[in-house]
């Protein structure tokens, strides 16, 4: 009746094997893993501890002696003045170097002994003008005062769990040397017994404080991770703009070299046929011809297609050349404009060739406009492009929410946005429309 | 006639001999890169070079400059410029040293195989051949207005002759007379101010010379 059995097996065992468990438990933590790892940490973190203290405790000592000096003037007169002035000027840089130093021990040493990994602050530390500019970021003083903490759970800590580590040894040698009352050699072996046993979880106790205070003072503070956030999104931002532009190019070249002269090709071999075989049979004669203006028509559309999809044009001379074709092939007149002595990085040049080209393709599509005029110039570091219509306005800003919340004027803005640009739409009913882009390029 | 081509691809390279060839021309030689170009054009001194202008090594505007240092060192040479799209900033480059013996066309127009032979020896003749689109780039971008002053149908004749089309040229597309076509001309230069001369491509280049101001 094995089955029957379980249970009722189950609850009898119950309590009994708590106590063993909790028992083992305590015993077997004295030497478990992370009983050993907390110790080490705290030994470690108890000698970098003692260094900061000792660096920082004597550069503070001799910070206030020498301003103390200075203030009781004139102590030794202007040599002994001028050397405790240079002190004064030279600690806090010194105090600078010691922090960060320290900070980055501090780290090092985490990431060694618990395998915590707490990334540095260099912002802070390469804030402007040196050395006044790092004693300006909280980091710093953050810094400064998990310095100070660690004196406690570092030093005090650390002494603590040493201290209890070896209560065994000072209890044999107590008993060894002074050879107590059996009562006092009884408490001291129960006291011994009782600081080993809670050595473990103090140990584990001061490390976990230890890497909350490191967490919290040793790396960036919200402000701080945000401004990283903030600057790897827009380094991968622009690093992904440049990457679809380079993969936009290789592609442009590759058809160029590829597909575009096979056409070619093929189209010149049409062309000769269709001139030479005019005494062929007429079906013949009208396959070729068929073939013929399919390919020429091919040609053109491939030719639209690869212009679209980066001009090569724009990369060897730039926007005021690129934008020449774009006008010319607008089905409506165009007046172009271009002041921009200097050239912009090729990522905003593609993206304000784009915003031109989308630009008129929605006037020739919406504006019902009978001309339109394209104005880039530079202003410092700004880029500035305007497309402006004659047409019949009333487009909806992308921001809009209406029925014509126009996927087209949406693109323009989130090219602009690609670039950190902006881009504003100024389109009153019954026109003039008049869109502007600010593309910042850096100089 | 003797011609030198210059272009990267073998396919064209090859259909571009033959068309030439079978049109009567003698290519002379045929070569991948600008190097070998100008060193071909010193060696054979032909009538034409037909250049394409993406080419080894840089693939940007080798064909362009290359036409530019043999205008300078064969001023008798012919150009025919080449490329798959064309470019105005190339066309001002190429125009600014050489306004006769000049052409330059998307390379789709080798598909026609007449109207392309027709431009080979136009340029071959001191004439111009420049591509539709080239023309209306230069249109884009004139600084200075008087040609606003033009009626459309001045305008497409100016269009037309900046193509590099004579007069009797200009009545077959138009379908217009003759006299016509004299009377927008002559009122296209009264409105652009500039004097009348006798021959057509004194006329064109004039216009281009306007254009690419």
């Amino acid at each position: 009746m094995v089955t029957g059995r379980m249970p009722l097996y189950g609850d009898v065992m119950t309590s009994a094997d708590l106590t063993s468990r909790r028992v083992s438990a305590v015993v077997g933590a004295l030497w478990s893993a992370p009983t050993w790892r907390a110790t080490r940490n705290v030994l470690a973190a108890f000698l970098v501890a003692l260094v900061g203290g000792v660096l920082l405790g004597g550069l503070g000592l001799i910070w206030w002696a020498a301003i103390d000096s200075l203030v009781h003037w004139p102590v030794g007169g202007w040599s002994h003045a001028a050397l405790y002035g240079a002190v004064v000027a030279a600690v806090p840089v010194l105090a600078l170097w010691s922090v960060q130093g320290l900070a980055a021990l501090q780290r090092s040493r985490l990431h060694t002994t618990l395998g915590v990994d707490i990334p540095a602050v260099p912002r802070a530390a390469e804030r402007k003008p040196w050395p006044i500019g790092p004693w300006l970021a909280a980091a710093t003083w953050r810094q400064l005062g998990f310095h100070l903490l660690s004196l406690v759970t570092g030093v005090a800590g650390g002494g603590l769990v040493a201290a209890c580590w070896l209560a065994p040894v000072a209890a044999i040698g107590y008993l060894g040397a002074a050879r107590p009352p059996a009562a006092a050699g009884a408490a001291a072996v129960a006291a011994a017994a009782g600081l080993l046993l809670a050595a473990p979880w103090l140990a584990r106790l001061v490390t976990r404080a230890d890497e909350a205070l490191a967490r919290a003072l040793l790396g960036p503070g919200h402000h701080e991770e945000l401004a990283l956030r903030l600057e790897s999104l827009t380094r991968s931002r622009a690093d992904i703009v440049a990457a679809a532009d380079a993969e936009r190019r290789r592609i442009e070249r590759d058809l160029h070299d590829g597909a575009q002269q096979r056409l070619v090709s093929l189209a010149l071999n049409l062309g000769m046929a269709r001139a030479r075989f005019t005494s062929a049979p007429e079906p013949v004669r009208q396959a070729i011809a068929d073939a013929h203006d399919e390919v020429v028509l091919a040609l053109a559309e491939m030719r639209e297609f690869i212009r679209g999809l980066h001009p090569a044009v724009l990369n060897d001379r730039g926007l005021d050349a690129a934008l020449s074709g774009l006008a010319a092939r607008a089905p409506l007149p165009v007046r172009l404009r271009v002041e921009a002595p200097r050239r912009a990085s090729p990522s905003v040049e593609a993206v304000a060739y784009f915003i031109v080209s989308e630009a008129l393709t929605n006037v020739a599509r919406h504006a019902r406009a009978t001309q339109a005029e394209v104005t880039v110039t530079r202003q410092g570091d700004v880029l500035r492009i305007a497309v402006t219509d004659d047409g019949c306005g009333g487009a909806v800003p992308p921001e809009g929410d209406g029925p014509g919340a126009g996927t087209g004027l949406r693109g323009l803005a989130q090219r602009a946005a690609a670039v950190d640009g902006t881009l504003t739409i100024d389109s009153p009913p019954g026109g003039p429309t008049v869109i502007v882009a600010e593309l910042p390029c850096e100089s | 006639m003797r011609i030198v081509i210059a272009e990267d691809s073998v396919l064209l390279r090859d259909g571009l001999t033959r068309m030439l060839t079978g049109g009567g021309f003698e290519v002379v030689a045929a070569v991948p890169d600008a190097g070998q170009l100008l060193q071909a054009v010193a060696d054979r001194q032909p009538d034409l070079a037909l250049i394409d202008v993406r080419m080894p090594p840089t693939h940007t505007d080798e064909g362009i400059r290359a036409a530019l240092v043999i205008r300078r060192q064969h001023p008798d040479v012919a150009l025919l410029v080449l490329s798959q799209y064309v470019e105005e900033s190339y066309a001002t480059d190429l125009l600014s040293t050489a306004t006769s013996s000049v052409g330059y066309l998307l390379k789709d127009r080798v598909a026609h195989v007449e109207d392309f032979l027709d431009a080979v020896r136009r340029v071959a003749g001191g004439g111009t051949a420049l591509d539709p689109e080239v023309v209306a780039q230069l249109l884009v971008r004139r600084r200075d207005d008087p040609i606003d002053r033009l009626t459309p149908r001045e305008l497409q004749v100016l269009r037309l002759m900046a193509e590099g089309r004579s007069n009797h040229g200009i009545v077959a597309v138009l379908k217009v007379s003759p006299s016509a076509v004299e009377k927008y001309v002559t009122n296209i230069f009264a409105k652009l101010d500039l004097p009348p001369t006798g021959t057509d491509h004194r006329r064109v280049l004039a216009v281009l010379k306007y254009l690419g101001s």
